[in-house]
């Protein structure tokens, strides 16, 4: 029996209330209860204060690059399609920085959890807007107001028919619970955009903010597309949390352990032969 | 030397179907045993342009491009009119009946009597090139039942029957043409160029994981790998990107994949990131890049050197590389082998660094020597889960790199500084003995330097010094050379880690140093004056998208003498 207590305790680097202790929590406690143990998950991370969150769990990790959490994930999925395989990151590292991969990743499907840590703001370099930041929000680099309108990571993710997407709130710890276990139980590529208070630098989505407009999903059928599509635009004064959508569309062709695999060398002598 | 060789120019538009006949050709004259070196032009563009494929070919090895045309084949007027001055006195021209030439000898194909509709000219223009240099038609027949065997029978019929008719026809024209003397083979050839020959020898060396973004001339290695990996287990992925290419090799190779990247200059400056992000995590990784002229865009069908700096540099930060400079396929392939041994080994990034000109120059050599390849280097399987650190500080800099699923201990790797629990830390004195621990596998990567090779007497009145695929130009040009002075070609096939003791006395000790590359600058000759000081003052340079060749190295050795004199 795996329990929370396998993944470890470590110190962070976050402030105090922050919302990316909720969120590990709440992995810690999906993973004890799904019982995968700490040596059978892997997780891929980008930069920032939620990329931190493989250093403060015992599991496999590759902690590399600001927005290339995904590749680096895929890379590891396709050469060892046992192991269990997540990203975690923050909403700058994922759609930002990262969105050519979220598009490709999710045209491409393979079997992995996306959790993104997302609250509209950049908090390690303190305080930039995010993709997520909406517009006219004031910030020291935006001083003026965000100029650009606020990319929907559901909504572009449902349009494209992901395999599974959904939104959490780190401030619904059992709900998040919920949603992160439903996801990693999903075949196929699944994002959980979470929802998380910046209380150092993001002074209009604070956990207040969140608490007041969000909602359960509640008779929300997530394989009707057109009713997704519209449940993921919902964001204002009124914010759904739940599973969004989800399809089982045919995952990435899956192989052997690259590491154990030994060609044949008559196979090899064919090819060079092939050439005469 | 008596030049046994003869150098045919097949020349004519995109879709022509010139790179067709050009490698049928290639491939007969192979089978019949003889030795060939092909140089390949291309625009740009799908159809259209001007085209060549050239191939030098006869009995005796071949080791570079000729500007000198024996046989032109012209697909279209625009051919006669670009290579007609390059004609030698024994050339002769074979061109279509409607096109116009003043060449003195010459054979103008009736493509419409000879052939039944268009689609065979081909064919046509096949039979008539391989009756010339009496090659055995019955190898030409072989290979066109082969090409066309998937087409059916009938097809396979008509062509042949197209080639003898050709055959026939060019045994009832007047002119004047020696048969290529026979070849005394020795025994069963590859016909391969350098892109297939990178592959092979990735394949060879266990490569199992390949990401890659298509880029012109990097391309045939990508699609080589595809085509042949299938069966040695290869797992590909076209990815969105080469910033995604590098990352997911990455990935790959962590997760115990035998991993690599395919891509030219362009596309190796988006990958710079990743090549830190190996260094820093230890993974290995090899980098086929293929170079073409820059920067940016630049010439993307031409060939240069001009990547060097790009690759000895490319990643902040610093960390340790090999960089690998093959010659010919031949080097490709066992250069390929190692470089997956030595990134394993030492945990780097290993580059293979060609070009256009090699990457798609074919050449007949002996297959492969599949049985006493060495073995290459794997990731641990085992570790004990209590004990095992993914940066352990050991004396050759190498850590255990254990791949992560295979058993409890667990498997971290960073992006940031780390101690060797990977845990992120701005200790000072960790950071000190961690950059030291990366940096000090250099060591290791000097014992494994291949030293440059020299042909040529003791102490030359002039030395050329060579890396990558000038070297065949050089070779051709040694032997060519006439001007009263001996001439010695020192050759690099790895140009990093330079080791000054296996080269410095050859500088040293000979009359005239002039380095040879396809750049503007001399990147190559820069870094051998960084590293050991000696500084090289005369340059052969090519940077107009074309190979060298002997010709064009001539000519420069002849202005470096005269200017001296």
């Amino acid at each position: 029996m795996v329990t929370v207590e396998d993944f470890g305790q470590f110190e962070t680097t976050w402030c105090p209330g922050c919302g990316n202790f909720s969120i590990l929590s709440s992995l810690k406690k999906t993973l004890s209860a799904l019982d995968i143990a700490p040596h059978e998950v892997v997780i891929s991370s980008g930069i920032g204060q939620a990329a931190k969150m493989p250093h403060y769990l015992k599991c496999h990790m590759f902690n590399g690059l600001h927005g290339r959490s995904l590749p680096v994930a895929q890379g590891m999925k396709m050469a060892n399609p046992d192991m269990k395989v997540l990203c975690v990151s923050g909403d700058g590292c994922s759609y930002g920085e990262g969105g050519n991969h979220f598009l490709a990743a999710i045209r491409r499907n393979m079997d992995i959890t996306l959790l993104v840590h997302d609250n509209q703001i950049y908090g390690l370099t303190k305080g930039q807007a995010s993709p997520t930041t909406e517009r006219g929000h004031v910030t020291k680099a935006q001083p003026a107001g965000a100029p650009s309108e606020a990319f929907n990571p559901v909504s572009v993710a449902v349009a494209m028919k992901a395999s599974f997407v959904a939104r959490a709130f780190s401030g619904e710890p059992d709900h998040l619970v919920d949603v992160m276990t439903q996801a990693m139980n999903h075949t196929g590529f699944s994002l959980v955009d979470i929802l998380q208070p910046c209380v150092s630098f993001n002074k209009v989505n604070t956990f207040a903010w969140y608490k007041e407009r969000t909602y359960f999903l509640e008779e929300h059928d997530p394989t009707n597309w057109a009713a997704a599509m519209e449940k993921s635009d919902e964001f204002g004064d009124r914010i759904p949390l739940g599973v969004l959508y989800r399809n089982d569309r045919p995952i990435f062709p899956v192989h052997d352990r690259l590491a154990l695999h030994e060609y044949d060398t008559n196979d090899l002598k064919a090819v060079v032969q092939s050439y005469t | 030397m008596q030049d046994t060789s003869f150098n045919i120019v097949i020349g004519g538009a995109a879709g022509q179907g010139l790179a067709t006949i050009g490698r049928l050709f290639s491939k007969g004259s192979t089978r019949a045993g003889y030795h060939l070196l092909v140089n390949q032009k291309y625009m740009s563009r799908v159809r259209g342009g001007h085209n060549t494929f050239a191939i030098r070919f006869g009995p005796d090895p071949i080791v570079g491009p000729t500007e000198s045309i024996d046989i032109l084949v012209a697909l279209n007027a625009e051919t006669l009119a670009l290579h007609e001055a390059n004609l030698t006195s024994r050339a002769i021209v074979i061109a279509g009946d409607d096109l116009e030439t003043d060449a003195a000898n010459v054979l103008r194909i009736p493509f419409k009597t000879l052939a039944p509709k268009p689609l065979f000219h081909n064919t046509v223009a096949l039979g008539v090139l391989g009756a010339v240099v009496c090659l055995d038609a019955e190898i030409l027949e072989r290979l066109l039942t082969e090409t066309f065997a998937k087409k059916g029978e009938s097809v396979v019929q008509a062509n042949i029957d197209v080639l003898r008719s050709a055959y026939a026809w060019v045994t009832s024209q007047e002119y004047t043409f020696p048969c290529v003397a026979p070849s005394e083979k020795d025994g069963e050839r590859i016909m391969i160029n350098g892109n297939e020959a990178i592959a092979l020898g990735a394949l060879a060396a266990g490569c199992n994981f390949l990401s890659f973004y298509p880029m012109t001339p990097a391309t045939s290695v990508a699609m080589t790998l595809i085509e042949k990996g299938g069966p040695l287990g290869l797992v590909y992925e076209q990815v969105e990107d080469e910033i995604a290419a590098v990352n997911m090799a990455i990935g790959a190779s962590y997760a115990g994949a035998r991993a690599a990247v395919t891509t030219s200059g362009g596309g190796l400056a988006l990958m710079v990131e990743g090549l830190s992000l190996a260094g820093v995590s230890e993974t290995p990784l090899v980098c086929m890049v293929v170079q073409r002229p820059g920067p940016a865009t630049g010439m993307a069908t031409r060939t240069e050197q001009g990547d060097l700096n790009l690759v000895l540099y490319a990643g902040h930060g610093e960390f340790p590389r090999a960089v690998f400079a093959p010659a010919d396929p031949e080097e490709c392939f066992y250069l390929m082998h190692r470089a997956f041994d030595l990134a394993e080994r030492f945990q780097v990034p290993v580059f293979v660094l060609s070009d256009q000109y090699l990457a798609d120059s074919y050449r007949s050599l002996e297959p492969f020597d599949i049985e006493t390849l060495p073995h290459t280097a794997r990731p641990m399987l085992d570790a004990d889960a209590a004990e095992y650190k993914r940066y352990l500080l050991t004396e050759d800099g190498v850590s255990p790199r254990l791949v992560p699923g295979s058993t409890k201990a667990l498997v971290r790797a960073d992006s940031h500084e780390h101690d060797e629990d990977s845990v992120i830390t701005e200790d000072g004195l960790n950071r000190m003995m961690q950059n030291t621990k990366r940096l000090n596998k250099e060591y290791g990567l000097w014992d494994e330097v291949v030293e440059p090779d020299y042909y040529g007497e003791d102490t030359p009145d002039v030395l050329l010094v060579s890396w990558g695929s000038t070297l065949g130009a050089c070779l051709d040009a040694m032997e060519m050379a006439d001007f009263g002075k001996s001439v010695g070609v020192l050759h690099f096939k790895q140009v990093w880690p330079l080791l000054e003791d296996t080269f410095i006395d050859y500088l040293e000790e000979s009359g005239t140093v002039i380095t040879v590359e396809g750049n503007a600058t001399g990147q190559f000759s820069k870094l051998i004056a960084q590293e050991t000081g000696f500084i090289i003052r005369e340059y052969i340079l090519r940077f107009d998208g074309r190979p060298m060749s002997a010709e064009y190295v001539l000519a420069g050795l002849n202005t470096i003498l005269e200017t001296m004199e």
